[in-house]
C-alpha cells in the first residue's frame, strides 16, 4: 500500500510517496539518494544505518517509512558546514584517528551526535555505552572515544 | 637519526574527511545506468547429488532478465586449485554452494525469484570432521582433480614441511618437556561492509569489475580466465576497485558470486550488482580456517629450547582458497620465534563438508602463535622458569638466521618483552584472592613483503601537473588501514613536497602500475619503498633540468624584486655558477641552492619550475614509473626454507586478567602491547592498526566462534556471533613502538598491519592460567569452558 508522507529531512521539508514494507533507510539511500547512511545488517545489530530522529539515535534499517511522518530527520549529511566544512565532532573524528575503512563511521558520528546534544558532558563510559550498538571491526575504539571526548570538549568552549 | 618533515609526525589520513561526511562511495552505493540486481541460490545440502534444478518459475516472474544455472551457462572453475565452480553442476560440497543465479530490476523482484527455484538432490554422507574425514575409506568429497584425475582420499594436495637440527638429539637433550594440543575455532573477518561487486561489458565484450578485492591485479588475471572460459578468447578485465568496507583478507581471492555477476552481466548485456546480505556474509562467505595443533618443545637446564615439534591439522573445507597456504606462514613462527636448534613441523589440509575457508588477518600465524606461546608458558612451568625470563633466555637476535632460513635484519624482541614486563609490573604479583594473573606472549610475522607468489612485487607511477602537484598511481589497495595515508607522507617526505599537493588516484587495473596484492602487512613497506624509488627518480631529472631553467627563472625574479626593492644590493652569490644538480634540493614544494643565501627570490615554486620545463620549445611534462620488488625468496614449502620476507616484525603483548570464578567470566584489565615497527610513519594510523588488530585478537580469544552443525552456520548475525563492541573495549590499551630503523625499510618502517592480533589470545590465555590455574586449549576461551574446567579441577581436587 502506498502512503504519501512528509517530514523534516536535514532542515528541509520533503515528500514522498512510500510502499508499506519500506524502511526509512530505502527512503533516505535509494529515493533521496543519501548513501553516507550505510547498510551494515538491515537488523539493528551493528548502528552503521544510525540517523537522528526528533534528537534520538535510531537504526534507519528498523525504522518504518510510513512512520516518519511529521517527524524530523538528520542525517550524516545534515552535519557538513557550509562552504564544505565539517562539523565538530566529524572534523574530531578525522584530527584523532577515529576512521578506518570509514563503513561504520556515519553512524558512529550519529550516535555520537545524539548523545553529545542530550549530554554535552558525558564520562568515557556514558560514550562506551553510547556507542554501544555501532559496530566498528578497525578501530577498537580506542580513538573514536577519544575524538568523541575532544569533540565534547571543543563544543563546551564553544559555549 | 634522520630528521623527517612529514614521516613519524601527527598527520590526519587524506581519505578521513570524505569517510566522516558520508561521501566515500563503497560498492554497496554505486549505481549504473540500466543496472539489474543479481542474486544466488545456495545449496540446502552440505553434500549431495544435484538431479534437477527447477528454474522455470523464477523465470516467467515478471522484472526477472535471466537465470542462470551450470546447466545453461559456460563452465567457469577458479579457486587455488581450481577445485571450485562459479555455479555446481553434479553435486554440492557444502551448504554455500552455488546453484542458480538470477538477474533482475529490483532486489526484490531477484529474492522472490531465487525462493522460486527448486532444487531435487540425492543427499551423500556428509564429513564435518577432518580427523573423520581423514581416515581410509572415508566417502571423498572431490572424486576428481581439476585434471579429471581420480583422488583417493580427502587431502588436500598441498604440501608444508621443515625439518631442521636433530630432533631426536634436541629430546635426549631436553632436561624438561611440554606438550600440548590447541585448537581454533572458524572466525569471521566481519567486514563492516558485506561483500560484492559490479560486472559490466563493453560492446567489444571487455568486462570492467567494481570489485571488493585486495588483489586486483591477480583477480584481472583470475576474471581474464574466466572470459576465456566464457569463450571471450583474448578478452580484458578492467578491475576497479571502490572504498572498501574492510577488508582482513576476505579480497585475498576471486569469489564465485563475482563470476556469478560476470556470467549474468553477459547473458543480460547489462551491469549486474551483487551485493551480500550480513546473514549472507555470515553464512555464504569464506571465514578463517580452523585448526588443531598439537605441539612438544622442551629445554634444558638453563631453560634453552632443545627443540620443538608441531603437526597441524587444518580444515579446509570444500574448496581450496588461497587461505589454505596458511601453513607457509605457519612454519615461521614455528621455525623461528624464540631461538630452537631443533624443528619439526607438519601441516595438513584436510577437505570436509563445511564451509570453505580463506584469508584472515594473521594468515595461520595467530593460529600457531596461540598453540606456541600457550606451550611456551607451560613448559616454563616445568621448568619452574618464570614465563618472562624462560622468553628472554630464548630471544631471538638481531642478524641471525633462523631455522628456516629467515634472515633476521633488525630484532627488537628483546625490547618488546622488556617493555612489557615493564608496563605490566611483571614481577609484582597480581593482587591475590581476586583471581587475577598477568600474561605474556610474542610474535614474528613478516615485516619486508611476503613472498607466496612468483612476484612480490609493487609499481607507482607518479605524474606531475603545472601546479607542483603531484598525481601517485598505485596498486596496493586502501581497505581502511591507512595506505594512502602512509603512501602520502611517503611521497611528500621523499619527493620534498607538502603533503596535501599529494593526490592518490583511484585503484583500476587499466590505469595503476601491478601490484601483487595488499597482504602480508606489506601495503606500506612496499608503497613507501616504491615512492622513495619514484622520488629520487624525479628529483634527479628535476635537478638535472634546473641546471638551465633555475638561473633563467631566478634572474626573472631578481629583477622583479630589485624592482619592488630598490636599493637592494644582492649578495655576492653567482647562481648561474652554483646550478649544478649536485648543489640543488627541494623541500615543501620549493627548489633552492643547498649553499646559497636565504634570499626570497632565490628559490623556485616546483610549480613554477614545471611550467617552465613545460611550456618552452620541445617541452616536458614530467612522470616517472618504478617497480619495487624486495630482496627476499619463494621459500620451498615442502622443504619449509626460504627467507620469505626481507625483514621481519616482532612484538610482545601482555594482558592482566580477572576472572569470576563463579560466572566463569573473563574481565581484562589492561593490556600492554609493545611492537617492533622498525619506524612509526604515521602515528595515529599506527596506533589504529594495532588498537584494531588487539581488539580482533581478544574477539579470537574470549567469544567469536562460527558456530556449525553439520556444516549449517547457526549464528550467522551479530545478535549470536559476537564481536568486540565499544563496551568490551572498556580497559587501558599501552602501546608503545619499538624504533629498530631497519634497513630494508622505507625510512626505517617494517609492515605491522598483521601483528597486533597474533598474540593477543595466548597472552590472555596465560593471565588466565596464572589467574586461576586453568589451561584452556581450544579457543575461543568462553565463560562456558571455564566453568567446566574449574568444575574438573575442583572434582579432581575433592
Amino acid at each position: 500500500m502506498k502512503t504519501e508522507i512528509s517530514f523534516i529531512l536535514n532542515g528541509l521539508e520533503v515528500d514522498v510517496t512510500v510502499d508499506g514494507h519500506l524502511r526509512l533507510i530505502d527512503v533516505l539511500r535509494n529515493m533521496m539518494s543519501l548513501t553516507g547512511t550505510k547498510e551494515g545488517c538491515g537488523k539493528g545489530e551493528c548502528g552503521a544505518c544510525t540517523v537522528i530522529v526528533d534528537g534520538r539515535a535510531v537504526n534507519s534499517c528498523l525504522y518504518p517509512a510510513n512512520e516518519i511522518e511529521g517527524k524530523s530527520v538528520t542525517t550524516i549529511e545534515g552535519l557538513q558546514m557550509p562552504e564544505h566544512k565539517l562539523s565538530k565532532i566529524q572534523q574530531a573524528f578525522v584530527d584523532h584517528g577515529g576512521i578506518q575503512c570509514g563503513f561504520c563511521t556515519p553512524g558512529m558520528i550519529m550516535s555520537a551526535k545524539a548523545l553529545l546534544d542530550s549530554n554535552p558532558n558525558p564520562s568515557d563510559k556514558e560514550i562506551r555505552e553510547a556507542l554501544q550498538g555501532n559496530l566498528c571491526r578497525c578501530t577498537g575504539y580506542v580513538q573514536i572515544v577519544e575524538a568523541v571526548k575532544r569533540a565534547a570538549r571543543q563544543l563546551k568552549s564553544k559555549q | 637519526m634522520k630528521n623527517f618533515r612529514y614521516i613519524g609526525k601527527e598527520t590526519s589520513r587524506p581519505d578521513a574527511p570524505d569517510k566522516a561526511a558520508g561521501k566515500a562511495h563503497y560498492i554497496h552505493d554505486l549505481q549504473r545506468p540500466g543496472m539489474l540486481y543479481g542474486k544466488i541460490k545456495f545449496s540446502d545440502h552440505p553434500h549431495a547429488r544435484i538431479k534437477h534444478i527447477d528454474t522455470s518459475k523464477a523465470e516467467r516472474l515478471s522484472g526477472v532478465r535471466a537465470v542462470i544455472t551450470a546447466n545453461n551457462s559456460p563452465e567457469v572453475r577458479f579457486g587455488f586449485l581450481r577445485d571450485n565452480f562459479a555455479l555446481k553442476k553434479d553435486k554440492v560440497r557444502q551448504y554455500r554452494d552455488e546453484l542458480a543465479a538470477v538477474a533482475a530490476i529490483d532486489p526484490d523482484i531477484a529474492e522472490e525469484a531465487i525462493e522460486l527455484i527448486k532444487v531435487e538432490y540425492e543427499p551423500l554422507p556428509g564429513l564435518f570432521s577432518p580427523h573423520e574425514a581423514m581416515k581410509k575409506g572415508s566417502p571423498l568429497i572431490h572424486e576428481t582433480d581439476s585434471q579429471g584425475r581420480p583422488r583417493t582420499d580427502n587431502l588436500v594436495p598441498l604440501q608444508y614441511h621443515h625439518e631442521s637440527g636433530n630432533l631426536s638429539a634436541g629430546k635426549r637433550a631436553a632436561k624438561y618437556m611440554a606438550q600440548g594440543e590447541f585448537s581454533t575455532p572458524r572466525v569471521q573477518q566481519c567486514c563492516m561492509g558485506t561483500a560484492g561487486c559490479l560486472a559490466e561489458f563493453d560492446m567489444n565484450s571487455n568486462l570492467t569489475i567494481w570489485a571488493k578485492t585486495q588483489i586486483p591485479f591477480l583477480a584481472q588475471r583470475d576474471f581474464n580466465r574466466a572470459l576465456s572460459d566464457m569463450g571471450l578468447n583474448d578478452k580484458n578485465t578492467r578491475v576497479i576497485v571502490p572504498a572498501l568496507g574492510g577488508g582482513f583478507g576476505t579480497g585475498l581471492d576471486t569469489h564465485a558470486y563475482e563470476y556469478i555477476a560476470i556470467l549474468l552481466a553477459f547473458q543480460t548485456g547489462r551491469p549486474v550488482k551483487i551485493v551480500y546480505t550480513r546473514d549472507e556474509e555470515f553464512a555464504y562467505f569464506s571465514p578463517r580456517q580452523s585448526s588443531t595443533t598439537k605441539i612438544t618443545q622442551g629445554c634444558g637446564q638453563d631453560g634453552k629450547l632443545t627443540f620443538r615439534e608441531v603437526e597441524v591439522v587444518q580444515d579446509n573445507g570444500a574448496y581450496t582458497s588461497w587461505g589454505a597456504t596458511y601453513p607457509s606462514v605457519m612454519m615461521m613462527p614455528a621455525t623461528s620465534l624464540y631461538r630452537v636448534p631443533s624443528v619439526y613441523f607438519n601441516a595438513q589440509l584436510v577437505y570436509t563438508n563445511n564451509t570453505y575457508c580463506q584469508a584472515m588477518r594473521g594468515y595461520g600465524n595467530p593460529e600457531h602463535t596461540w598453540a606456541l606461546e600457550s606451550n611456551m608458558d607451560e613448559l616454563a612451568g616445568e621448568a619452574g622458569i618464570d614465563p618472562y625470563d624462560f622468553r628472554m633466555i630464548n630471544c631471538n637476535k638481531p642478524k641471525e638466521t633462523t631455522p628456516m632460513g629467515l634472515k633476521v635484519s633488525t630484532c627488537g624482541l628483546k625490547e618488546c618483552l622488556q617493555t612489557v614486563a615493564k608496563k605490566l609490573d611483571w614481577k609484582k604479583k597480581s593482587k591475590k584472592g581476586k583471581c587475577r594473573g598477568k600474561g605474556m606472549a610474542s610474535l614474528i610475522h613478516v615485516g619486508g613483503g611476503g613472498r607466496i607468489y612468483r612476484s612480490d612485487a609493487s609499481g607507482l607511477i607518479l605524474k606531475l601537473d603545472d601546479f607542483g602537484n603531484v598525481n601517485a598511481y598505485h596498486g596496493g589497495v586502501e581497505m581502511g588501514q591507512g595506505l594512502h595515508s602512509v603512501l602520502t607522507l611517503g611521497i611528500a617526505e621523499a619527493l620534498g613536497v607538502r603533503p596535501e599537493k599529494v593526490f592518490i588516484n583511484p585503484l583500476d587495473t587499466s590505469t595503476c602500475p601491478w601490484d601483487v596484492g595488499t597482504h602480508a602487512s606489506r601495503g606500506a613497506f612496499m608503497a613507501c619503498n616504491t615512492a622513495i624509488l619514484a622520488a629520487n627518480k624525479l628529483r634527479d631529472r628535476i635537478f638535472e633540468l634546473s641546471e638551465e631553467l633555475f638561473p633563467q627563472e631566478v634572474e626573472k625574479n631578481l629583477e622583479k624584486f630589485i624592482k619592488k626593492n630598490p636599493g637592494y644590493k644582492p649578495p655576492d652569490f653567482d647562481f648561474i655558477k652554483a646550478a649544478k644538480r649536485e648543489r640543488f634540493d627541494l623541500k615543501d614544494g620549493s627548489i633552492f641552492i643547498k649553499d646559497a643565501p636565504r634570499e626570497p627570490w632565490l628559490s623556485l615554486d616546483l610549480g613554477r619550475l614545471l611550467r617552465a620545463i613545460h611550456f618552452r620549445t620541445q617541452g616536458q611534462m614530467l612522470a616517472t614509473e618504478v617497480f619495487y620488488d624486495p630482496p627476499n625468496e619463494l621459500p620451498d614449502f615442502a622443504k619449509g626454507f626460504g627467507n620469505i620476507s626481507s625483514t621481519y616484525a616482532y612484538g610482545t603483548q601482555g594482558a592482566e586478567v580477572e576472572v569470576d570464578t563463579e560466572t566463569g567470566e573473563v574481565k581484562i584489565l589492561r593490556m600492554v602491547a609493545a611492537h617492533d615497527v622498525g619506524k612509526v610513519l604515521n602515528p595515529p594510523a599506527l596506533k589504529g592498526q594495532i588498537y584494531g588488530a588487539l581488539a580482533q585478537g581478544i574477539g579470537y580469544a574470549l567469544y567469536e566462534e562460527l558456530q556449525s552443525e553439520k556444516g549449517k552456520i547457526l549464528n550467522p548475525n551479530f545478535r549470536d556471533y559476537k564481536i568486540p563492541t565499544a563496551q568490551e573495549m572498556d580497559f587501558p590499551v599501552d602501546l608503545e613502538f619499538i624504533e629498530t630503523n631497519d634497513s630494508f625499510g622505507p625510512f626505517g618502517a617494517k609492515g605491522v598491519a598483521e601483528p597486533g592480533l597474533v598474540p593477543t589470545a595466548p597472552a590472555i590465555a596465560n593471565a588466565i592460567y596464572d589467574a586461576i590455574g586453568i589451561r584452556i586449549r581450544d579457543l575461543p576461551i568462553t565463560q562456558e569452558k571455564i566453568l567446566a574446567a574449574l568444575k574438573k579441577l575442583k572434582e579432581a581436587n575433592d
